[in-house]
């Protein structure tokens, strides 16, 4: 199977790719059903998303809350935009740390690839203004930083 | 690994990703890390002391002063951001996979 790619675009993208071996029908249903979402979108091992809001309609909403075995836990909310059932999900979202984070707004592509499905991810931070406000954390400086170099590394 | 995890927890809180920000361009006292902030010093040596057991910043004795610096892997640490937003989504990823797999089969239907 192939690898997810994951690479920055210009000023305010990130755009990740990854294949997977079924149809685009499915991998949209497991992006959009909240009995599925809830059992991969969990991130690192250890956590568990014990709340799962995935209202897969325009201004439908989204609130995931995770929690691992320690007592950890934070959450994210965001909303539909668009959907174009099983070609492409456009959504907006924020994590809650809890102090929130900016709006990310994500457009996700699915197409046929051979039996399978290709995935793109396109995420676009906010405009310039936010982005300085972003910049001036220890958090982003470092993640600019990471951008550079997984651009030279691409 | 453990080591990134504290990192990442020390990372959560806004206060000490700007402290860390200030840091970025130099050395400084405790005094001049709590001006900017609407906080007492002990909140703010508070924090850096969460920052010094992540291994983000380093502090040296200077009579009663304890000025701190970035840790050199501190910045390192910082950088990781990404990689674990990889690493997070890769974890993700290989549990769609078989997920996808487990859809396939009619009758293992996601039942709850």
């Amino acid at each position: 199977m192939s690898k997810l790619t994951l690479k920055t675009e210009g000023d305010k993208h990130i755009v990740v790719t990854r294949r997977f071996a079924a149809p685009p029908e499915a991998v949209y249903r497991a992006h959009t059903d909240p009995k599925l979402v809830q059992k991969w979108l969990l991130g690192p091992e250890g956590w568990t998303m014990p709340v799962c809001i995935c209202e897969a309609r325009p201004q439908g909403k989204i609130r995931y809350e995770w929690a691992n075995e320690k007592g950890g836990g934070f959450y994210l909310t965001g909303e539909f935009i668009e959907l174009e059932p099983h070609r492409r999900i456009v959504h907006v979202e924020r994590m809650h740390l809890p102090d929130v984070t900016p709006d990310n707004h994500v457009e996700t592509r699915f197409e046929s690839d051979g039996t399978g499905t290709l995935m793109t991810m396109r995420m676009t931070l906010p405009d310039v203004e936010t982005r300085t406000q972003m910049l001036s954390t220890g958090m982003e400086r470092g993640m600019e930083a990471s951008y550079v170099r997984l651009e030279r590394m691409l | 690994m453990n080591n990134l995890d504290t990192a990442f927890s020390a990372l959560s809180d806004p206060t000490r990703r700007a402290i860390l920000a200030r840091l970025a361009l130099g050395e400084h006292t405790v005094m001049e890390l709590a001006q900017p902030f609407d906080m007492s010093q002990p909140a703010i040596s508070k924090h850096l002391r969460v920052l010094e057991s992540a291994g983000l910043i380093a502090r040296r004795v200077e009579g009663a002063k304890r000025p701190c610096r970035l840790a050199k892997g501190g910045v390192e640490a910082i950088d990781q951001w990404l990689a674990m937003l990889r690493r997070a989504l890769t974890a993700n990823y290989d549990r769609l996979d078989a997920l996808l797999t487990e859809m396939k089969t009619p009758k293992t239907r996601t039942k709850r």
